[in-house]
């Protein structure tokens, strides 16, 4: 045993590494859940394509950032911009399908993301792609005795922004007002001359930034692949499923438990990773079976 | 219950499919075959899809999960005791069920859309487990190796690919025809009134969760036969035979086939992963393009599935919120998962509680 003088090691020394990618992991989960929870909240669409416009974003991410501040900014603008586009174009296809009628939402939102990954395949090729960050950022800094890589720690404090950005916007501004009322009583909301198609073109709209957003700023941990857009929805249905669609806060405390499932949970129990999530649904299902989807459909 | 073309063609129709389907090796190439066999076992895959999705009103994307449980299943068996053809089936069912019996409780109590987020899940998990478990699974290598094996003790080892594709029909149609025979039983009935009417059914002492779960049970175990099939007819398995796109060609297989219909079930899981190979073969690598247009076509197309232009007089309408036409045949009552019937489900509950 070898004990250095400048460090404390104790018995959760060794897992602090993984429990703060956890955190990183998990907020960067959250901005990319969060707007799946709106699409399915608010607009009452089941979006599968969203994995998809996070990978528009992290593909955007790899193509325009060149290890400077300024490809990062534009990076991130433009990711965001086609993220959004994307999610207004696919608000555009999904306006003839009759409002809860989620099955055929479901199909059309698959096809679109089958065709869309193909399409972002062809465009950038089958392989992983790399995604250079700022060189300030591409250092690791000393986190209580360990070292940690710079953009993650930065990562934190950005997506943590982004979540407290998120619910002063839903509680606080009148753009937030409408979409809590869209999801109470969307006919209320129309009889005071508030045209809920708009609504719905807006919050798919702004799930699609909000995805954009996650996969430009997160592309350096979960990066452009062509699996990325799988992963992404596979993580925020499992979100939606164990948060709820009550609040901002749910998802979020979500995100952060599928977070460190992810990366506290493989250190502590390898043998066991592959079926901690499977578990964690269980248990959430088991313990809340009844009270979990009550509050899914206030509308 | 069955509109549209009357009754002699639409069997005609079914008859010339059934002596299609078994003349169908001697008139194609082993790769062919091969290829059928798989499609067949798809399509029993897609029968355990709509006994869910459409007679039970969960919609699922997860029965890739059950098929894939089957099918290591099978295939373990298969490498380590050589077993006989009805063995590894009954392991694949019984594996199948098991790994239902676990998830039970994640899918029963919830409805409409939120079962579908919640079996995709579980799909995808399973694969994420298939390929991690390497001791069980063999990773992403998968399983190869398996010996022919006979059908059952004292017949001939199935060693050609039109042996074991003539096995996998007859397999095939014994599990849908024993899944048609019992939907046609009062227990099928109890199951779609479930679907329809929940909260009177709970009122009149109906226990729809049980319902649900043993249906969800039954097509566990039909997706694991499905699986050791797989053993069968191509010898290998892979986490790449369970993917996110197999759960959505059969889901759309399924909506083709007009989701609460068995033989169209297996027919639009059959037109679909057809189309899907055809295509691959003519556009190398665009595949998923062409699939992802197919699905938005028939999103838009087909609402009824293709079972809905035959007069099986349902579709995807069920999921639709009202029929159109007043013409809904008695005991057909539509379900309305997602919107209406989450609350009818919590004001079910209150009714039970």
């Amino acid at each position: 045993m070898t004990i250095g003088a400048a460090s404390m090691p104790g018995p959760l020394d060794a897992y602090l590494i993984p429990a703060l990618d956890g955190v990183a992991f998990g907020l960067l989960l959250f901005v990319a859940a969060a707007g799946l929870v709106f699409c399915f909240g608010v607009a009452d669409i089941l979006n599968l394509a969203h994995g998809t416009l996070y990978a528009i974003g992290a593909y955007t991410a790899a193509a325009l950032t060149d290890g400077g501040w300024g490809g990062l900014l534009l990076a991130l603008a433009v990711g965001v911009a086609a993220a959004a586009g994307a999610g207004g174009v696919l608000a555009g296809m999904l306006a003839p399908v009759r409002r809860g009628d989620h099955l055929t939402q479901a199909l059309l939102t698959f096809g679109v993301a089958l065709a869309g990954g193909s399409l972002l395949v062809s465009a950038f090729g089958p392989d992983s792609l790399p995604v250079r960050i700022p060189a300030a950022l591409d250092g690791s800094v000393v986190v209580a005795g360990h070292r940690y890589a710079a953009y993650r720690l930065v990562f934190i404090g950005v997506a943590a922004l982004l979540a407290v950005l998120l619910y002063l916007v839903v509680a606080r501004t009148r753009a937030g007002m409408l979409v809590r009322a869209a999801v109470d009583d969307a006919e209320m909301l129309a009889s005071l001359g508030v045209n809920p198609a708009w609504v719905r073109v807006g919050v798919l709209t702004a799930a699609g930034a909000l995805a954009g957003a996650a996969g430009v700023l997160g592309a350096p941990i979960i990066g452009p692949a062509p699996t990325t857009a799988e992963t992404i929805l596979l993580l925020s249905l499992v979100i939606v499923v164990l948060g709820g669609l009550g609040s901002v806060g749910g998802t979020l405390l979500a995100a952060l438990a599928v977070g460190e499932i992810q990366t506290l949970g493989v250190a502590l129990a390898p043998t066991a990773a592959p079926f901690l999530l499977f578990a964690a649904m269980i248990v959430v299902l088991a313990v809340r079976s009844r009270g979990l989807f009550r509050r899914w459909r206030t509308a | 219950m069955r509109r549209g073309l009357p009754r002699p063609l639409m069997r005609a129709v079914a008859v010339g499919a059934v002596l299609a389907a078994v003349a169908a090796p001697w008139l194609v190439d082993d790769y062919t075959t091969a290829l059928l066999a798989r499609t067949l076992l798809l399509g029993l895959v897609g029968v355990s899809v709509a006994l869910l999705t459409g007679v039970a009103g969960l919609p699922t994307l997860g029965q890739t999960a059950p098929f894939a449980a089957g099918a290591y299943a099978g295939a373990a068996l298969s490498l380590h005791t050589g077993s006989v053809g009805v063995v590894q089936l009954a392991a694949g069912a019984a594996v199948g069920a098991a790994f239902a019996l676990v998830t039970v409780p994640l899918v029963v109590y919830a409805r409409g859309v939120v079962v579908l987020m919640i079996t995709l899940a579980i799909g995808e998990l399973a694969v994420v487990a298939a390929n991690r478990w390497r001791s069980v699974t063999g990773g992403t290598d998968g399983l190869y190796g398996m010996p022919s094996a006979p059908p059952v003790w004292g017949l001939p080892v199935l060693d050609t690919e039109r042996a074991r594709y003539l096995y996998v029909l007859v397999v095939v149609a014994i599990v849908a025809g024993v899944t048609l025979a019992v939907l046609r039983t009062p227990a099928g009935l109890l199951l779609r009134a479930s679907r329809d009417d929940e909260a009177r059914m709970r009122a009149s002492g109906h226990g729809v969760t049980g319902y649900f779960a043993v249906a969800y049970l039954a097509a566990g175990a039909i997706a694991g036969t499905a699986g050791s099939l797989l053993v069968t007819a191509q010898q290998y398995v892979s986490p790449a035979d369970f993917g996110f796109e197999i759960s959505a060609l059969l889901l759309l297989g399924v909506v083709i086939g007009g989701t609460a219909s068995i033989g169209g079930a297996i027919a639009g899981t059959a037109l679909v992963v057809v189309a899907r190979d055809w295509l691959s073969g003519l556009l190398p690598g665009h595949a998923p393009l062409v699939l992802g247009v197919l699905f938005v076509l028939t999103a838009y197309l087909l609402p009824r599935g293709v079972a809905g232009l035959l007069g099986d007089g349902r579709g995807l309408t069920w999921l639709a919120g009202r029929r159109r036409s007043g013409a809904r045949p008695a005991g057909e009552r539509t379900a309305v998962p997602g919107a209406d019937a989450a609350g009818d489900a919590t004001e079910s509950r209150r009714v039970s509680a």
